[in-house]
């Protein structure tokens, strides 16, 4: 890839795994991938595919019984995954922080907003509690919550899903973080609402150059808002390309699944590509390729590898990278 | 064009307020609209426009608080509105106008196993023998594609599509008239979505059955409409063929719920309305979009009427009245 100066995040070879009663669950099972300043780079897949896992690693809030056991996640020059927790507390919400999924039920529900923002800012930059809740203020209005001086003393349960989630990003952004992880940030929202979110989002990224890795499984948000995509499959990743080459020559008979899955509107004439089965049990996975078992391409093209041995991430094309036998 | 299928569901200025401590919330506020045998009208809209109170006014499933309820709802040449709950329960929900409730992979019931789950509204509803029911929900879990192995399990051996789908057969089951699916599929991951969609089309070529279908993801009910319908703060603002709502529709506010959409294969920017739907306990007077709406003018004080547009859509916006086309060519409808 090109220069490496802006390299903001780069990772390389990470695993985590949970180590369960039920045996070793492989959540992230060796991913790659880099994200440079002011870059939006997406994370797609199913439900179970390792997305969420993947961020929760780079945020270091992999709880028990779950351990980053191998691999380095180099923020900034610094490995993330050997550095000591009392160093992580001063990059996390700070350098790099993250909307989660559900903003509900991510807000503490017995504090009013305007403090949990402010709680930020008093940690990570020493601000008392008066230019705290000015500020809190300012990020509300900023992120368009209405009769921002008034909300601050809201509580969760008092907001819209739409405004819960934007107090979440406002938190998020409350530290104007080098890079932020967006965790299905408009799923619970929407059309309208989410189009207002993902302009905020473009905003922070062309104004302060904010990386962004966006993970959702909503394809058009994809297509609108990244640079890049990795498509992940049980662990994996198992296509990465620029957006437009994506979405133009999808290669990867998941990613060309998954595309087909999507519908358009006034295109309603033919059925939904849909792929049978569902995503594998990450403690016991299909020897050889993982989708292997799902794969139409397979039976198509008689490919009699693909259950036995697993292929390799290929680079097909400049910047163009499938892990399928198909390309060998 | 072949001859337009019968009507089977008819809604006329239905009404249905919920009693608050700061007065009346206009949840569903004088909505016209017909649902023809055997195709699906989809209603749109965003949170908190009524679409789910109109879905509990038509099967009259009022909470506690309801207030003003009235209207008329034809089904086929009976107005079922005339009838006492008593009647309504027996001859009229499950048995001809059914539903999928929001949520609905959670919304069964965690104790009971799927089969007598499904089969219940046979019984309750059908006055069928258990046997019987049983039958009929064997077929329906078929029918939608459920493992009949399945019919011995809880809802939580089951994954969200494999809920969803026997949420769907419940509905079926009594093989109704009309179903309203609310929001079924906003849950789910896109590929167990696009299946659950491909069912829903399947089953509405199958059965006879006509759907309803509440959603605010318009990609997605593109899928399986016939008819739309746009909600906005209590009103239908707009209602007509599904094909060319999608290819050019016509009231403001439709025009920036579809340009919210984020598209697949086009690189335009997509468009976005600021601001809030209206409470619905104080709406706007006059027009309730005005406020938002990049095309307001004076007349917009006014509440306007549906004006009919290529000769079966309606449209509620004075944008429409042929006075205000002809004596103000400034406010010409961009097309």
């Amino acid at each position: 890839m090109d220069n490496g100066n802006n390299v903001l995040l780069d990772i390389k070879n990470l695993r985590t795994q949970f180590f369960t009663e039920g045996g070793v669950v492989h959540a992230v099972d060796g991913i790659n991938f880099s994200v440079r300043r002011g870059e939006v780079v997406g994370l797609v897949g199913e439900s179970g595919c390792g997305k969420s896992v993947t961020s929760l690693s780079i945020m270091r809030l992999i709880a028990q019984p779950g351990r980053i056991v191998e691999g380095q996640i180099i923020f900034d020059n610094e490995d993330l995954v050997a550095l000591p927790e009392s160093r992580m507390v001063n990059i996390r919400g700070n350098r790099v922080s993250m909307i989660f999924q559900q903003p509900q039920s991510s807000l503490n529900p017995v504090f009013r907003v305007g403090d949990q923002l402010s709680e930020v800012l008093q940690i990570h930059q020493d601000v008392g509690k008066e230019v705290g809740e000015r500020r809190a203020i300012e990020l509300l209005t900023m992120v368009g919550v209405p009769d921002p001086e008034s909300r601050i003393k809201a509580f969760p349960h008092e907001l819209s899903g739409g405004m819960a989630q934007r107090v979440m990003i406002a938190m998020a952004l409350a530290c104007v973080p080098e890079l932020l992880i967006a965790d299905e940030p408009t799923t619970a929202l929407d059309v309208t609402i989410q189009a207002q979110i993902l302009d905020l989002m473009r905003n922070l990224r062309t104004k302060m150059d904010t990386a962004i890795i966006l993970i959702t499984h909503d394809l058009g948000v994809v297509a609108e808002m990244c640079d890049w995509v990795n498509v992940m499959y049980a662990g994996r990743i198992v296509e990465q390309a620029p957006v437009v080459e994506l979405f133009k020559t999808p290669k990867h008979p998941y990613t060309v699944a998954l595309i087909g899955s999507t519908p358009i509107l006034g295109h309603a004439d033919k059925p939904l590509t849909t792929i049978p089965g569902s995503v594998p049990n990450l403690v016991d996975l299909p020897t050889g390729c993982k989708f292997w078992p799902r794969c139409t391409a397979r039976i198509q093209h008689n490919l009699e590898i693909c259950d036995k041995e697993e292929p390799a991430l290929k680079t097909i094309a400049p910047n163009h990278t499938v892990r399928c036998w198909l390309y060998e | 064009m072949d001859q337009p299928n019968e009507t089977v569901l008819r809604a006329r200025n239905l009404r249905l307020y919920f009693q608050t401590r700061r007065g009346p919330v206009q949840a569903v506020d004088g909505v016209d609209f017909d649902l023809r045998k055997n195709e699906a009208t989809v209603i749109i809209g965003e949170s908190g426009c009524g679409k789910s109170s109109l879905a509990k006014a038509i099967l009259r499933l009022l909470p506690r608080n309801a207030g003003t309820y009235d209207g008329e709802v034809w089904l086929h040449d009976q107005n079922i509105m005339l009838l006492n709950d008593e009647s309504f329960r027996k001859e009229i929900r499950w048995r001809r106008i059914s539903m999928v409730p929001q949520a609905a992979m959670n919304a069964l019931n965690p104790v009971m196993r799927i089969g007598d789950q499904v089969s219940e509204p046979a019984i309750v509803h059908m006055n069928m023998t258990k046997e019987d029911a049983t039958k009929s929900a064997v077929r329906m879990l078929e029918h939608v594609g459920v493992p009949i192995d399945f019919l011995h399990r809880y809802a939580f051996e089951l994954s969200g599509g494999m809920r969803q789908r026997s949420a769907l057969a419940m509905a079926l089951v009594t093989l109704p008239d009309v179903v309203i699916l609310d929001e079924p599929t906003s849950a789910l991951d896109v590929l167990t979505q696009a299946s659950i969609m491909n069912l829903m089309k399947r089953m509405k070529k199958e059965l006879e059955t006509s759907f309803i279908l509440i959603t605010h993801d318009i990609a997605t009910s593109s899928e399986l409409a016939d008819n739309v319908a746009v909600m906005y703060a209590g009103q239908i603002v707009e209602v007509g063929d599904a094909r060319r709502f999608f290819t050019k529709p016509l009231h403001p506010y439709s025009h920036a719920l579809m340009a919210s959409v984020p598209r697949l294969r086009e690189t335009i920017e997509p468009e976005f309305i600021t601001g809030q739907p209206p409470s619905l306990l104080n709406p706007p007077t006059g027009c309730r979009f005005k406020d938002r709406c990049p095309k307001r003018f004076d007349k917009c004080d006014e509440a306007p009427p549906m004006f009919i547009e290529e000769g079966d859509r309606q449209v509620r916006c004075w944008l429409y009245d042929d006075a205000i086309q002809m004596s103000r060519p400034e406010y010409q409808v961009v097309a």
